[in-house]
């Protein structure tokens, strides 16, 4: 009896603790699939001018309304979600890659080349992220290519940290020792033994990292500095309907809203793969 | 190491950061494509003045020595002149610096303001519905572009009601303020969201604290024991986390200056970066790096001055 009670409330309180990664996952894959049939999905052409039905309200014939130039808002919103996946994927990992490789070697040779790293990590921190990224942009010209190297090497940072903490403590345990008594190469002890022990916080992180990065891009977008108009992104159709809030709320609500959709799928895939893994941020 | 020994000993640590930054600077403007006296001096420009920036920066020297013409204009405080404005670069960065604090320390006010009773409920009604329902708030609000929600706070504060300007500075001490409260607000409802979070995190773990308990067992009634003995020990971390993100701040005021059209040092940088008034961008750079730095550093001491556990 008590034991059929206590597998029952298991059931129950099950679903409910897996929530967040599930409901995550699931506005995640939304707007996955949404991107991936963007030309399907799409009722207009999201670039296509008609000044026949510019700054329309929202109608049966343009759900989300349209724009100054006569664009279909809803087809933009859908093309974008292309540019702003790719935004919140690619700005994740690079500096992934980079601060993994960085972090690891900072902390398994320790010595002058931590040294060095940690007082590098210490001067890129100092500055403010956004600032940083911008002084970058500046010289390599605005765009999304710029937009990324700027993420690269700014975001690096974190990851390396959250690297060599593991790597600090892990090099130090018995089957990395025993790894090196069995006379393997640094690069193997470091990258097949050390490494899938230690990544999983960074993982984690990066989920977390995404929102940060997808808001970053946005915000430099819609300063003018990464994606350049008439492409369909996010942060440049706010921008671009800013002078029409009067008249036309319809152009900067929608493509705000669907940031923060997206924006809250990467929240709550951090927040319930943190769980599920043990791992605090 | 004696307590405050450590307010002496910390701004010596600080110097390989300040060189850091110096360096990274000085990398970054050098690393333009071009004549890097045309570069600094803009498309329009007389031989002369090319050849005094030439001297004064010692750019026909080799690179390190490049950088030791560069430090040593940085102690007399000449960061070069704006293209676009013709004025020292380090007078024009001090004529902007008050509406960017105004921005950052209304910010920091209204997110504590708003943070303090949130993170109050959620924490003394641990998994009630009012628990759960500012948890979800406060992660939800993490991923609003701040941009986005300036845009509809003007939507439905200054376009629908009428209550505040749109944009603007203002000159006097209320207009400032009318100014400046929707912008503030935007800041503060970001920074909220990641204060709410971790202030009801410290508030759980004071309640269960010994001196709670002790408290408690001299009969002191609950709300008296949370507001006189809980919240002032959980507001500690706090301190260290307004730190920590007045580099996000930072980079908030940067966007959140050009939606309001506030004419700060965020809006000069973002300027800057299109009229290609490379000094500027520089000089705002490096002020906004070694105000971040200094943040920090002050507020290491203010944690040491204010939680004697602190040990160092």
């Amino acid at each position: 009896m008590s034991g059929a009670a206590t597998i029952r409330t298991r059931r129950i309180c099950w679903p409910g603790k897996v929530t967040p990664l599930v409901l995550g996952a699931g506005i995640l894959i939304a707007w996955l699939l949404v991107a991936i049939f963007a030309p399907l999905l799409a009722p207009y052409d999201p670039i296509y001018q008609d000044a026949a039905v510019r700054l329309q309200p929202p109608t049966w014939a343009h759900p989300l309304g349209t724009d100054n130039f006569g664009r279909d808002i809803l087809s933009r919103v859908i093309w974008a979600a292309r540019i702003d996946l790719q935004i919140a994927v690619f700005g994740v990992v690079f500096p992934f890659v980079i601060g993994t490789v960085a972090g690891s070697i900072s902390g398994f040779f320790g010595g002058w080349v931590d040294t060095v790293f940690m007082r590098l990590i210490d001067v890129v921190l100092a500055f403010p992220f956004l600032v940083l990224m911008l002084a970058i942009i500046t010289i390599i010209g605005p765009g999304l290519g710029s937009f990324y190297i700027a993420m690269a090497l700014v975001g690096w940072v974190s990851y390396a940290r959250l690297i060599r903490a593991q790597f600090l403590v892990l090099k130090n345990s018995d089957f990395a020792m025993a790894a090196v008594s069995l006379g393997y190469s640094n690069t193997r002890v470091m990258f097949r033994h050390i490494m899938p022990n230690a990544i999983l916080s960074s993982v984690v992180f990066s989920m977390s990292d995404a929102v940060l990065v997808l808001l970053n891009g946005a915000a430099i977008s819609y300063l003018g500095l990464g994606v350049q108009p008439p492409v369909a992104e996010w942060g440049v159709m706010i921008a671009e309907g800013q002078g029409f809030i009067t008249t036309a709320w319809w152009i900067t609500t929608f493509p705000g809203i669907a940031i923060v959709t997206l924006a809250m799928g990467f929240s709550l895939l951090a927040d319930g793969l943190g769980e599920a893994f043990g791992v605090r941020e | 190491m004696n307590r405050y020994r450590f307010v002496l000993y910390r701004p010596i640590q600080l110097i390989p950061v300040l060189v850091g930054i110096s360096v990274i600077t000085f990398v970054l403007v050098r690393s333009i494509p071009g004549d890097p006296a045309r570069v600094l001096l803009g498309p329009r420009t007389t031989e002369s003045a090319l050849a005094r920036v030439r001297e004064q920066f010692g750019l026909d020297e080799p690179l390190w020595l490049q950088y030791f013409y560069f430090v040593k204009n940085l102690f007399k405080g000449e960061l070069g002149k704006s293209i676009l404005y013709k004025v020292d670069v380090l007078k024009l960065i001090a004529t902007r610096i008050e509406p960017t604090l105004v921005l950052v320390i209304g910010s920091v006010l209204l997110a504590l303001l708003i943070a303090t009773p949130m993170a109050a409920i959620a924490a003394r009604r641990r998994g009630s519905w009012a628990d759960h329902l500012i948890r979800i708030i406060s992660t939800a609000g993490l991923g609003f572009p701040a941009f986005w929600l300036a845009i509809m706070l003007i939507l439905l504060f200054s376009v629908q009601l009428g209550w505040f300007p749109v944009t603007g500075y203002g000159r006097t001490f209320w207009d400032k303020v009318h100014h400046m409260t929707l912008p503030c607000l935007t800041t503060g409802l970001a920074l909220a969201a990641v204060l709410t979070r971790n202030l009801r995190a410290s508030m759980l773990a004071e309640l269960q604290s010994d001196q709670a308990t002790a408290a408690r067992a001299r009969g002191l009634p609950e709300t008296f024991v949370f507001w006189r003995h809980v919240v002032p020990n959980s507001l500690v971390p706090t301190v260290n986390l307004l730190a920590v993100n007045i580099g996000w701040l930072i980079s908030g005021s940067v966007v959140i200056e050009t939606v309001f059209a506030i004419p700060g040092m965020g809006q000069l940088l973002v300027r800057g970066i299109f009229t290609r008034d490379y000094m500027v961008v520089q000089g705002v750079a490096m002020v906004f790096a070694c105000a971040t730095v200094l943040v920090n550093f002050l507020a290491d001491i203010l944690t040491v001055t204010i939680d004697p556990r602190v040990k160092l």
